[in-house]
């Protein structure tokens, strides 16, 4: 018999897709039943008291947690989100229902004997319930107390090598796709260079220094499986410089049919026999490509480097060998002044370990961001307010035609006063040809 | 809203332990409150800390961002995490009477 009743939670147990009301409940039994005889920490009932306050709050529809939460482990600014449930006496398992963020390894790839170990600290220590994963790539402990926190610290550290993620005015948990690891697309090991970023800023990472949040994001091609262009403040996209490798025969396949486009991704629909023309020569938004019937060939010069051929057609089509990645800067949600995506500021850039030439873009972004940024104000925001003009001054990069969609339309031009001479012009020398 | 009393005072506090009024601030807080940050002895550079931001927030209605605490006090961040191991705002904040800090923590 379940502590309280749920009846309209019990509604979200019906259906296909996989019910977090059932796991939650399951979970909420196996502690009740506690057949490892585990010590629970904090209240054995804390799923149940969870689902009771979740269905008040579906009844009153209104959140039933407190405001904000400051609580963490000593040394680190963050890691921790802090939260309290405004009705304590009613649901007593909830009284503290802290999330804990754990850095999660790049491109997520875990063995059984981690998450095991994982789950048997957070089994004893924490609620059982977790978040796999937060959306900035963080694995996400979902609620415990505060007298855990160090306790969990200490054993993630000190027997899984593990350490919390990001949270508070810093550099957030980085993420990439899986790039390398099962990727013919990927034009840099995005793996890698998650790792090395993490590594190398973990002191930026666990103790807020920054006017606001700054998240990296690292994406192995434009295809964006980590959508770095959209939640990064600094978004790595893999990209190439030399010619799509084209195999003709393989062309040829796909033509015949012996090939699925887009590796078979719409097969759940008659689309027709494939038309190499129509889906892929006329699709082409640098329109660069050309099929005379028995070959295939890429004016790379006008190739934007889209991926749709290559996605097309990926058993024929290959990235080029000289490889690097774009850096682009400032994306963000829209509180306070509207949503943004990154910015290109540097076309093309090596990306190979240690990947240094990155790093030293970050570290000049900061250097001007942490000086210049207000308070609360993301990088995007002060790239506004300050102009990307100063983001290319500050990075030494010079501009270029590939850095503006299209070029301003109004003329409210500012130019330095050493490119245009002195603006120290007395009003009397000009009286003298211009009477008043 | 749970009260502590120490050394004759009592102060108003949430559930992490920040003081629900600044007025109620006093030296006895300080005191009552190091132990629970992690800090054994209060030293000048800890005063220094917390003296920047009693006058910053009287002055300007908020708490001073972490570089101003920086640039003022002359302490680098890591410094300031040696002198208060749970940060400036968890930390400094709290000792300080400031109110808690708020925001995408």
């Amino acid at each position: 018999m379940a502590k309280h009743k749920t009846p309209m939670l019990d509604e979200l147990t019906k259906g296909p897709w996989p019910s977090w009301v059932d796991d939650i409940k399951g979970e909420a039994e196996r502690r009740k039943a506690n057949p490892d005889n585990i010590d629970y920490q904090i209240p054995a009932d804390v799923c149940e008291d969870w689902l009771g306050l979740q269905e008040l709050s579906y009844k009153d529809m209104e959140t039933h947690w407190k405001h904000g939460g400051i609580v963490g482990v000593f040394g680190y600014g963050g890691g921790v989100i802090g939260r309290y449930c405004d009705m304590p006496q009613q649901f007593p398992g909830v009284a503290h229902f802290h999330t804990v963020r754990v850095n999660q390894p790049s491109g997520k790839y875990y063995t059984t004997k981690f998450l095991t170990d994982l789950c048997d600290i957070w089994d004893l220590r924490g609620s059982g319930m977790t978040n796999m994963h937060g959306s900035t790539g963080d694995i996400v402990l979902l609620g415990t107390f505060t007298e855990q926190l160090e306790e969990i610290f200490f054993e993630l550290t000190h027997n899984m090598n593990t350490d919390l993620g990001g949270s508070g005015s810093n550099l957030r948990t980085p993420a990439g796709c899986l790039g390398k690891s099962r990727c013919e697309f990927a034009c840099y090991d995005t793996m890698a260079l998650e790792y090395s970023m993490v590594q190398q800023y973990q002191d930026e990472l666990h103790r807020p220094a920054f006017p606001y949040k700054f998240k990296f994001k690292f994406d192995g091609c434009p295809m964006g499986c980590v959508c770095s262009i959209a939640r990064s403040d600094f978004s790595v996209i893999g990209t190439w410089k030399s010619d799509i490798r084209i195999d003709q025969e393989a062309v040829k396949a796909y033509v015949g049919g012996e090939f699925k486009p887009n590796a078979g991704a719409h097969a759940g629909r008659d689309w027709g026999k494939f038309d190499i023309t129509a889906e892929v020569v006329n699709r082409c938004p640098g329109q660069c490509i050309k099929w005379d019937g028995s070959k295939l060939s890429i004016d790379n010069k006008n190739c934007v480097r889209c991926m749709h051929c290559i996605a097309v057609m990926p058993r024929a089509l290959r990235v080029g060998e000289e490889t690097g990645a774009s850096i682009l800067l400032g994306a963000k949600a829209p509180i306070l002044d509207g949503q943004q995506m990154s910015s290109l500021i540097v076309p093309f850039v090596p990306a190979e370990d240690p990947f240094d030439e990155i790093k030293e873009v970050v570290e000049k972004i900061w250097d001007w961001w942490m000086e210049e940024g207000k308070n609360r104000e993301r990088v995007g925001e002060t790239m506004r307010r300050m102009s990307l003009q100063k983001v290319l001054n500050v990075i030494g990069v010079e501009p270029d035609a590939r850095h503006v969609k299209y070029p301003r339309e109004n003329p409210y031009i500012f130019w330095k006063e050493e490119e245009v001479g002195n603006w120290d012009r007395p009003i009397e020398e000009y009286r003298k040809r211009h009477a008043r | 809203m749970a009260s502590v009393e120490f050394k004759g005072k009592s102060f108003e506090i949430d559930e992490d332990g920040f003081l629900q009024r600044f007025e109620d601030w006093s030296p006895e807080w300080v005191d009552y409150v190091k132990e629970s940050e992690g800090i054994k002895e209060l030293s000048d550079e800890h005063q220094k800390v917390i003296e920047f931001l009693q006058d910053y927030y009287k002055k300007n209605g908020i708490a001073p961002m972490v570089r101003i605490l920086s640039k003022v006090t002359g302490y680098k961040l890591k410094h300031i995490y040696e002198l208060f191991p749970s940060g400036p705002g968890k930390g400094a904040c709290k000792m300080a009477g400031l109110p808690k800090p708020t925001g995408c923590v």
